[in-house]
């Protein structure tokens, strides 16, 4: 099974403490100043819209939300571009991808009280010919998942709920027993 | 692009419908060829937007960050997919709704393909299609296989083609229909879609029913051909008809389309349609875009000649047996509802329901039922809305619902005892925000956020409207609540501004020395009766003070209006005189740059503001220069030029047109030579040799076409003006003055505007 587009959503700890405006702010600034090491496009505003993706930085290997979705808030990892390499390859990438981002936005937004939670994540594929949303899918993508859990979070306290859902995209909710530590999972992800 | 492509052709091999499989087999040929250089860019280019693929902002592989125009580093950057559009960039995709008309299944399909292929939005249009963004060319061949397998297509939603056929989202249900038009539309799209008479346009063609003449639903007068139903008794029984017109449109320069046939039978619908089709393609302008929509051939021949033509043509086409074949099962076809009828309670106590149900609930002229409007703000919805919505519509309807042109859906067959059930499913899904069809409701295009033509940003500019006016909608007038408003991102009136009663569409303009987004005012357009009557722009102010001014409008509005007057009537009355002195001010006293930078930007958008994503000029900070004033002198002239139109003085008016071209054409030559005489030939040879023949005045994207417009009103300087002619020459001068803008605004940026100015 190939686990390409790989999503993550990272939930905001409590309530979303910084006016959505100033992530449309900084995520210009990102692309002014190549914050990340990929090509960012645009910065779009969708406020207007309930529980959707208030606010979306556009790139062309994947795009960046302040994702409200199911009204919780979190930041939203969607890789667009087909990642070479093996299936723990490319969730590394995503899962590095997203807690990139997430330290960034923590550290500008610090004044704020913005923090993502360090116990509960979702992973999910955004491809349904690829991983539709099926017990066969979860047979065979929860071992791989497990696997690289344990080795980017050097543990096994981790839990994961499956949304059977059969018109939802595949995805996994991911609930861990002790606080993950975003650093040690960057430097583990990125060696 | 999609690791999963080649599964999805696999998988919906022989699943689809054999033309449908054909043609997008033959599409996805054509990228692989266009990629290995063996097709033409244009031929491509014109090739994907007849399959509605679509460019989008930044497609040129530019983009200005706020500071500087950079490069966007895209790893496919030497293929293109268009002239100056860059292979890898993003696009739209463009998904035609035949009069809105969709089932649950199509709904969760939408929903897959904007969170698997897009940004997770869907979005509704202005002409019932619905639209993703940030698209890769290259998954569009899948989206287009996964879109036929439930009876989608993409084909013709765009380029010089026959574009989504509307129809009123109420036919079939209206108390106040002739009767459903559903049938003739299905009937009309399917026979128009790649039909060989009509595949050789020089622009779009966009045809339209209504089921009366007397509400918006339709807006067969800005439409190239609109059919509203009537019926006639004729020994003793009635027959159904057309009143038929041609050569409506808005764009840059709108036209009410002319009477054609006051009953058109039903038989004649489909065959008329191909006549106009093969007039339009074999005498239509091809070479100047500017000139190639329908209405300019009806401008150019008048009604008369061109029903002579297309009556000719009629009677040289060979019988088709589509023409009629589905007319006996159109009499007869029903709706029918899932649930038995009911009464609709008007309350339950709760404040949300009662206003919910003021404004979106709608009974049908079958008792006991109701349509219910989702009003979508921007027109924008979420894969889970439209899974919730796809649930909504199964559990309440036998699967009818449709698109609107104000960007919304519509519920049908709703029984009035299941509305309090609905209320309470759409409010769980952020699907009932109430205000459909009032101010709250505004329409906007993409704008500035996804249009490659797009001068302010429409869509932030009525976010932030719906914003404020949220707040205090409920507690306004009722005559302030009913008002519609619609918002363009630049001149060529995607959003409509034209027909609202309070229209605004994107201009910019130099203020100390940087850039400003403004908006021009249009009042006095006409949603209701089909688009009864178009707003002329009264004027331009900065974006940020646009809600003021609408607060000013409203206000104004409601201190002076008669009892009952509708704000059409009123703007007639009070004249557009005393309507722009109580703005004036709104367009002074700006404040320096330093002192508020967000005067500087756009609704939504941090980056300090610039057209085109050119670099603002450097020269900030300066006096008001003769150019300057002239420009002024130029827009008041154009402006006096409307009040002579309302006052019923056509040669004044059309004579004050030309008069602001000049004096705005005179502006722009004097930048480079101060001595040009006050004589019509001079100023024009001197503009055309120095502006038009150097190419400084061709605009990135309309070319020469408002050049076209001064040469053509100087041509035509004698000629004594009716109501026809008076009207597009003062939109056209409009027009012409904002392309003198635009024009210096480039020189500015390009170092180019020193030689005599300031001097
Ligand atoms: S009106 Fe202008 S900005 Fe808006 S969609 Fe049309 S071309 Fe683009």
């Amino acid at each position: 099974m190939e686990l390409q587009h790989v999503n993550v959503k990272v939930f905001v700890d409590g309530e979303l403490s910084v006016d959505l405006y100033r992530f449309v702010e900084f995520f210009h600034e990102w692309i002014r100043d190549d914050v990340l090491d990929e090509l960012l496009i645009d910065v779009v505003d969708y406020q207007h819209v309930p529980a959707g993706p208030a606010v979306m930085l556009i790139g062309h290997e994947a795009d960046y939300a302040i994702d409200n979705a199911g009204h919780r808030f979190g930041l939203h990892y969607n890789g667009k571009a087909a990642i070479d390499g093996s299936n723990e390859d490319r969730l590394g990438q995503a899962l590095a991808a997203a807690l990139n981002a997430c330290t960034l936005l923590e550290a500008h937004f610090a004044a704020e009280g913005l923090r993502f939670s360090r116990t509960e994540f979702e992973l999910f594929i955004n491809d349904r010919a690829l991983a539709p949303n099926t017990p066969q899918t979860l047979a065979a993508a929860q071992p791989q998942i497990e696997a690289f859990l344990k080795t980017a979070l050097n543990h096994d306290q981790f839990t994961l709920t499956h949304d059977s859902d059969p018109r939802r995209r595949f995805r996994l909710t991911v609930n861990t027993a002790t606080p993950v530590d975003f650093d040690a999972v960057l430097n583990t992800l990125r060696t | 692009m999609k690791a999963s492509n080649t599964r999805w052709k696999d998988r919906l091999d022989g699943k689809l419908p054999a033309d449908l499989a054909q043609e997008i087999d033959q599409f996805e040929s054509q990228i692989e060829l266009r990629r290995q250089g063996k097709i033409d860019d244009k031929i491509f280019a014109e090739t994907r937007l007849r399959r509605g693929a679509y460019g989008q902002r930044y497609d040129n592989g530019q983009r200005y960050d706020g500071k500087q125009v950079r490069q966007l580093a895209f790893p496919e950057d030497k293929n293109t997919k268009g002239p100056g559009t860059v292979w890898d960039a993003p696009g739209m995709l463009r998904i035609k709704i035949p009069f809105g008309g969709m089932n649950p299944r199509q709904l969760e399909v939408m929903a897959d393909l904007a969170e698997e292929y897009a940004d997770g939005i869907t979005h509704v249009t202005t002409r019932q299609d619905l639209q993703f963004h940030f698209v890769h060319i290259d998954d569009t061949p899948t989206l287009m296989r996964r879109l036929a397998e439930v009876g989608i297509t993409t084909r013709e939603a765009c380029g010089n083609s026959v574009r989504n056929v509307t129809g009123c989202p109420y036919s079939g249900v209206c108390p106040d229909e002739s009767f459903d038009v559903t049938p003739y539309a299905r009937a009309l799209s399917l026979f128009l879609l790649g039909h060989p008479d009509a595949q050789n346009f020089g622009r779009k063609f966009k045809p339209t029913f209504s089921g009366c003449s007397q509400h918006g639903c339709g807006l067969a007068a800005m439409h190239d051909l609109g059919y509203t139903a009537a019926t006639r008794i004729v020994d003793g029984k009635e027959q159904r008809g057309f009143r038929f017109v041609v050569g409506g449109g808005l764009g840059a320069v709108p036209n009410q389309a002319k009477l054609f046939d006051e009953f058109l039978p039903p038989e004649e619908v489909l065959p008329m349609a191909q006549a106009i089709a093969r007039v339009f393609a074999r005498h239509g302008e091809k070479k100047n875009r500017s000139r190639a929509r329908m209405k300019f051939l009806l401008r150019t021949w008048g009604i008369d000649k061109f029903k002579e033509e297309v009556l000719e043509e009629r009677k040289k086409l060979r019988d088709d047996p589509r023409w009629t074949e589905y007319i006996d099962q159109a009499q007869s076809e029903v709706e029918s509802p899932l649930n038995p009828p009911g009464d609709m309670p008007e309350t339950n106590g709760n404040v949300e329901y009662t206003r919910w149900v003021k404004a979106n609930i709608r009974p049908q002229r079958q008792e006991g039922y109701f349509t219910a409007t989702v009003a979508l703000p921007l027109g924008d919805l979420t894969p889970d809305q439209l899974r919730a919505l796809a649930d909504i519509t199964a559990r309440f309807t036998t699967g009818t619902i449709r698109t609107t042109v104000e960007q919304n859906f519509v519920i049908r067959w709703v029984s009035g005892s299941d509305v309090p059930a609905l209320f309470e499913v759409l409010s769980t899904a952020g699907l009932a925000q109430p205000g459909a069809g009032n101010i709250l409701d505004i329409v906007a295009c993409p704008g500035t956020d996804t249009c490659k033509l797009g001068i302010s940003s429409s869509r932030g500019l009525a976010a932030e409207l719906r914003t404020r006016l949220e707040q205090k909608c409920f507690e306004m007038d009722q005559a302030v609540q009913d008002l519609h408003i619609k918002v363009s991102g630049c001149f060529n009136s995607c959003g409509q501004h034209h027909i609202s009663d309070i229209g605004f569409y994107g201009v910019n303009r130099i203020v100390n020395g940087y850039q400003v987004p403004h908006f021009q005012v249009v009042l006095g357009g006409q949603w209701e009766n089909n688009a009864g009557a178009y707003g002329l722009p009264i004027v331009a102010i900065p974006s940020k003070r646009i809600p003021d001014a609408l607060d000013r409008i409203t206000e104004f509005y409601l201190r002076m209006r008669q009892k009952n007057e509708r704000f059409t009537a009123f703007v007639q009355r009070i004249g557009k005189a005393q309507i722009r002195q109580a703005l004036d001010d709104l367009t002074q006293n700006k404040p320096e740059h330093d002192d508020d930078p967000s005067f500087y930007s756009d609704w939504g958008d941090p980056r300090e503001y610039s057209t085109g994503d050119i670099g603002i000029g450097e020269c900030a900070g300066e006096v008001v220069t003769a150019y300057q004033f002239a420009m002024t002198e130029a827009e008041r002239v154009v402006f006096e030029a409307q009040l002579y139109l309302d006052a019923g003085n056509l040669q004044r008016a059309g004579k004050d047109a030309f008069a602001a071209m000049l004096t705005a054409a005179k502006a722009l030559v004097q930048i480079q030579y101060d001595d040009v005489a006050d004589d019509p030939d001079e100023i024009v040879d001197e503009f055309r040799e120095r502006f038009y023949d150097t190419k400084l005045f061709l605009d990135p994207f309309a070319g020469g076409k408002f050049a076209q417009y001064l040469f053509a009103a100087h041509e035509n300087a004698d000629a004594s003006f009716t109501a026809e002619t008076a009207l597009p020459l003062i939109e056209e001068a409009q027009l012409f003055i904002e392309a003198v803008h635009s024009c210096y605004n480039r020189m500015r940026s390009a170092g180019l505007s020193q030689s005599t100015e300031g001097a």
